[in-house]
């Protein structure tokens, strides 16, 4: 399948082009056109190599900054009270609960240039939306119900009497935390990086709309399946999908092992 | 996964100088975690509302009773009529088998459950097109017995079921599993049969975590976008579910009514939020009667 082909699936660049599924039924007429050689062929082609970078680049620091920022959100909403906790608290499933395309497009028009978040940061020479900035801005939204929910329970469940040994020893708070607290955080923590790192890779809805889908550089793995199966080209879209899936079983098996990591070290 | 979202708010304990950080410290992270907050939460779902009503009230109400829209509402409403129901009998059941007894295989049917959540949404749409599609599996048989499954209704309906899966079993398997199957043998004992003890031990117990999974569960299947984007075809007024139609309007420019067409869903998920709350209010409450009583 030649990438021509492929680049014109997708409008490349701008806002995404038209819409491209209205001819696909169409399409159906055109049986094994586009059909991909071999399975290594179409995971391995530079463009497909690409959108595996972009994906994977982007999941791990959109993770990264949920870990620091979740940690800090679950520390403030457990440790410190402040009026509006609760409402706090409940804001942050909204990830969850809002419709990828909904948060998709609301995120590519406040950070377009001239929207009202991009026409700030534009002067100083920062473009989010088209971007893969704009994707990591998208994935850190999605990925951080996941830390904050994972840290919560535990950081609520941690002994004061632990605190307490460290300050009558001497310790300072920051000493405190890094050698006390952080250590018995530490598998939830991964957890919930694990959580949104997974989330992240697979995530279409939200990110589809601020990356601008251009091929070779802002075009995410879960986008290229779905335009390989607007050419009906199953085969390469399977093949994809079976590297995504890969990663996806040894995220969960991570996951696994750092929950029995935890249960035994709370044990 | 969202087994472990649940969370307790208890108010937070009254903490001697030693044990917490100087005032300014304190503020200062408090401010820095608000501010992230309000920048990747509160700002987006603000700029909906203010986006859907740039070109005014009448601009905004146009695009909802618009007749592709309409019949994007009329999809999406019929989407989760099938699937809540389907996943609220079948999470129901499997937190029942999987918190009230051991058996082989058990732990396989827990990782299976968490299948939707572990794949991407796109790979879940796909499955149904190699299946279904033309060119898939069943897909001769379908087309000589005159069955549309892939960009049709029927499609868009299993992809939507089957990336819902696992909300209503998720919320319920941790609350099973910490009441313990104590109170239905003492049932048992008493002489109750199984849909008795189904009616007044289980389900009474289980009211509260079950409506909430009901609702994140029709929350998610009215807001799918990624599997059922693969299966729809996008045929305008027949196909569309409301995200795809949301969709189609953003990518004509037609901002202002992407936005108005998006305000419902949004303030769906705002219900889903206060109806979490809520639920988490009324379990707390009915915890502290218990152990008042107790």
């Amino acid at each position: 399948m030649s990438r021509a082909a492929g680049a014109a699936g997708r409008g490349a660049g701008g806002g995404g082009g038209g819409p491209p599924g209205l001819a696909a039924p169409l399409r159906r007429c055109l049986p094994g056109r586009g059909r991909a050689g071999g399975f290594w062929e179409a995971t391995l082609a530079p463009r497909v190599l690409a959108a595996y970078r972009v994906s994977l680049v982007t999941s791990l620091v959109a993770a990264s900054l949920n870990a620091v920022f979740g940690l800090l959100v679950a520390w403030v909403l457990v440790r410190y009270r402040f009026p509006g906790r609760r409402v706090v608290d409940a804001l942050v499933d909204l990830p969850f609960a809002l419709p990828t395309a909904v948060a998709g497009i609301a995120l590519t028009t406040l950070y377009a240039e001239n929207g009202w978040l991009g026409a700030r940061l534009a002067p100083l020479g920062i473009k989010v939306s088209y971007t893969t900035l704009g994707i990591t801005v998208a994935l850190v939204f999605i990925g951080l119900p996941f830390v904050v929910r994972t840290l919560q329970p535990v950081l609520q469940d941690l002994e004061a009497e632990i605190e307490e040994a460290a300050a009558s020893l001497g310790a300072t708070r920051w000493q405190t935390f890094r050698r006390v607290l952080l250590p018995a955080l530490l598998p939830a923590l991964l957890t919930g990086f694990a959580l949104a790192f997974a989330r992240a890779i697979g995530e279409y809805g939200s990110v589809v709309f601020i990356s601008g889908n251009m091929p070779m550089r802002t075009e995410i793995a879960p986008l290229l399946i779905m335009t390989k199966l607007e050419q009906f080209d199953y085969a390469g879209a399977t093949a994809i999908a079976v590297v995504l899936l890969l990663m996806s079983f040894a995220l969960l098996l991570c996951i696994n092992v750092l929950q029995w990591w935890s249960r035994r070290q709370a044990a | 996964m969202a087994g472990i979202v649940t969370s307790r708010l208890h108010a937070a304990p009254d903490r001697t100088s030693a044990l917490t950080e100087p005032r300014p410290v304190r503020w200062a992270l408090t401010g820095v975690a608000l501010a992230f907050l309000v920048l990747f939460l509160f700002i987006p779902l603000v700029a909906v509302f203010t986006e859907g009503l740039k070109k005014g009230w009448e601009a905004y109400l146009a695009a909802l009773v618009e007749p592709d829209a309409l019949a994007a509402v009329r999809l999406t409403l019929l989407t989760a009529a099938v699937a809540v129901p389907l996943n609220t009998a079948f999470g129901v059941a499997a937190a029942w088998c999987l918190a009230k007894f051991r058996f082989p295989g058990r732990s396989i049917l827990l990782t299976l459950i968490d299948l939707p959540f572990a794949v991407s949404p796109v790979i879940a749409g796909m499955v149904f097109v190699l299946l279904f599609g033309t060119q898939g599996w069943f897909g001769g048989w379908l087309f000589d017995h005159d069955v549309k499954i892939v960009f049709a209704v029927p499609g868009i309906v299993l992809a939507t079921t089957f990336v819902t899966f696992p909300f209503v079993a998720r919320e319920l398997i941790p609350l099973m599993q910490e009441q313990g199957p104590e109170e239905e043998e003492a049932a048992r004992v008493l002489g109750a049969s199984g849909w008795q003890i189904f009616w007044r031990v289980t389900l009474p117990n289980i009211k509260w975590g079950l409506l909430y999974g009901v609702i994140l569960c029709n929350a998610r299947a009215m807001g799918e976008f990624g599997a059922v984007s693969v299966v729809s075809g996008h045929i305008r007024g027949l196909t569309n579910t409301l995200p795809l139609h949301i969709e189609i309007l953003y990518n004509e420019y037609n901002f202002a009514a992407a936005f108005a067409v998006a305000s419902p869903l949004a303030l769906l998920g705002l219900v889903t939020l206060v109806a979490k709350t809520a639920v988490e209010w009324c379990q707390a409450r009915e915890l502290a009667r218990g152990a008042g009583a107790s």
